[in-house]
């Protein structure tokens, strides 16, 4: 039974689902409405049990004194300070607790983040430069179209050869795309077949274990 | 001279006259008086169709004012009566020939309109005729949707019909796939050296179809690490893909015949932030050093982050997903990479089950069928034209 229960419900909501699609009627946009309302609820819990989660893993890191087990303290730190001032902060009178809270967001987080994604143009770098090296017949042809479409979006190319922003266009538009098309059919069509799968209870290894 | 020089004076004198009166006050006889806006000539109100009612399209014909740059929009005007009073319901700007109103307030009851067309700059406006009535009425099938059916319903029947050639046992061929058929090894590996095995699910939530297909794959690798014996670690970015993800690899252990093996801590949540997230396992893979790291499911701007630090690190890297965008990255770094749908293909192919076989077979001759109608579709288009409009509006998904 705790494996035939989910299954059940998985048929019966998956179907509705399916049909909602085709449905426009007020009903059932009112019942796409409220399983979405739903998820957001079960979602809810879900947080709960993976700040229990975060919890206990930084916990575990600092008993065992496994690698980087300081990092664990700043994370708790973290979390329980951002936690109070967000509660605290709502509050009448203590409202400075959530002007920090936002200062905290602010002037912390956020140039984390920022710091993090700018990393990213470095990662890129040293990724062109693996797959730009011609070791093959693909490569080299990769190599050669990646430095047609960059000339082509820069003004320097236009003064080589006029031509050049047409080419890259069309290396963009026709090759490109016809590609990015081909892989976006079978991605719709794995979808469709994956999602046809767990609702008709033939893929069941999301319930772990295979649902025997 | 004494007759004339009262003459010029009368002439100056009447032509100071006329260059000291306002301007305003010289008549004015070459143009005509400036007219009022147009109105626009005809307004049309229905139904609006595939919906769930309380919604009427109104059309109209745009002023003739517009074209000359006078008009400043048009503001659509309802009543419950063609004489009775008219309210305000909307407004589009000029170059719009249609408004949807969304708010009627009753389904099955005439409604008419008149559209107010807005000059420009001034208070000039004009109201046009009043519609036809017009009723809202609540739909129960969206006919612009019946392609979307009739192929779901054509890819269903195909799928069936493999999934039932496998139930007899007819045995199904499916290609080899490199990143899958590596699956094996890298546990292997991992075991050898004795380190984990890193499996990032993703950072989209349990909504997206290929984080369901990432915990497919998840689930057939817990087993192997099961039946080896090698860690496992599974940051999670969303709280109910940890949950799922957990109850996966708990079940795995479990099926393999070793709860005992199963460690709690190996499934953890990380940070709902995208880059904290990205950062973290960055850290994790820089301490613990896994030996094989899996990224499957859908990634978007830390992919790369993810897999050259991976590389960095010396990982046997498999990945896999269905963001067209990050596959670059992700074929450059990786070893292996799952492009688009080998990512759903995964599960069927490492479980060898043949039902799930049967899906994949299905989902394979679907595609044949469509690039059949594409290029079907091309050639009719190069042989005639007008049927390349025709094709378009078929595959137009209201």
């Amino acid at each position: 039974m705790k494996k035939q229960l989910p299954l059940i419900i998985v048929l019966v909501l998956g179907i509705t689902m399916a049909l909602q699609f085709f449905i426009p009627s007020h009903i059932s946009t009112l019942t796409y409405e409220t399983l979405n309302q739903w998820l957001i609820v079960i979602a809810a819990f879900a947080i709960s049990l993976a700040v229990g989660s975060l919890i206990n893993h930084h916990m575990i890191k600092i008993k065992r004194r496994k690698s980087g087990w300081w990092n664990s303290y700043v994370t708790l730190t973290g979390l329980v300070v951002m936690a109070l001032l967000g509660i605290l902060g709502k509050i009448n009178g203590l409202n400075w607790m959530s002007a920090f809270y936002f200062k905290l967001f602010k002037y912390v987080q956020a140039p984390m983040d920022s710091a993090m994604f700018a990393i990213l143009a470095f990662y890129m770098a040293s990724a062109a430069y693996r797959a730009f090296r011609a070791r093959s017949k693909e490569a080299t042809l990769l190599l050669i179209s990646g430095f047609i479409v960059m000339l082509g979006v820069i003004p320097f190319g236009s003064l080589i050869w006029d031509k050049i922003p047409d080419i890259s266009e069309w290396i963009m538009m026709v090759p490109n795309m016809a590609s990015k098309r081909g892989i976006l059919f079978g991605v719709g069509l794995g979808m469709t077949a994956t999602s046809l799968k767990i609702i008709l209870g033939i893929e069941r290894n999301w319930l772990g274990g295979g649902g025997k | 001279m004494r007759q004339k020089i009262p003459g010029l004076l009368l002439v100056l004198f009447w032509a100071s006259l006329c260059l000291a009166l306002p301007a305003q006050q010289i008549p004015v006889t070459a143009e005509p008086a400036a007219a009022a806006i147009a109105p626009v000539p005809e307004v049309k109100a229905g139904d609006t169709p595939n919906d769930g009612g309380n919604a009427i399209t109104v059309t109209w014909q745009a002023s003739p004012d517009e074209a000359k740059g006078l008009v400043e929009g048009y503001e659509v005007l309802r009543s419950e009566t063609a004489e009775g009073e008219y309210s305000r319901v909307g407004y589009v700007p000029y170059g719009f020939t249609s408004f949807n109103e969304q708010e009627v307030p009753q389904n099955g009851r005439d409604y008419f309109y008149q559209v107010k067309t807005v000059g420009k700059g001034s208070s000039d406006f004009s109201l046009s005729a009043v519609s036809n009535p017009a009723q809202a009425h609540e739909q129960w099938f969206n006919a612009a949707r019946i392609n979307a059916l009739v192929a779901t319903v054509l890819f269903i029947l195909i799928v069936i019909y493999f999934i039932t050639r496998a139930k007899r046992g007819q045995s199904l061929f499916i290609r080899r796939i490199a990143g899958l058929a590596a699956v094996e090894e890298a546990v292997g590996r991992a075991t050898e050296m004795g380190r984990p095995i890193l499996f990032v699910p993703g950072i989209s939530s349990i909504a997206d179809v290929a984080t369901i297909a990432a915990l497919n794959i998840l689930g057939q690798v817990a087993k192997k690490t099961a039946e080896y014996g090698t860690p496992l670690l599974v940051p999670n970015k969303d709280p109910v893909v940890y949950i799922v993800a957990q109850e996966i690899v708990k079940e795995a252990y479990t099926e393999i015949g070793r709860p005992d093996a199963y460690n709690p801590d190996s499934v953890f949540f990380l940070t709902d932030s995208q880059m904290g997230y990205a950062a973290g396992v960055d850290g994790i893979m820089t301490r613990e050093k896994p030996a094989t790291n899996f990224f499957l499911g859908m990634f978007y701007a830390e992919s790369l982050i993810l897999a050259e630090t991976g590389a960095e690190t010396g990982a046997i890297q498999i990945a896999g997903t269905d963001a067209v965008n990050q596959l670059p990255f992700f074929i450059t770094a990786c070893d292996y990479t799952l492009i688009g749908e080998e990512l759903y293909a995964a599960s069927a192919y490492l479980s060898r089950e043949p039902m799930l076989l049967g899906t994949l077979k299905g989902q394979d001759w679907s595609k044949a069928v469509i690039v059949l109608l594409l290029i079907a579709g091309v050639l009719l288009s190069w042989i005639n034209p007008g049927i390349r409009q025709l094709i378009l509006n078929l595959l137009i998904v209201g």
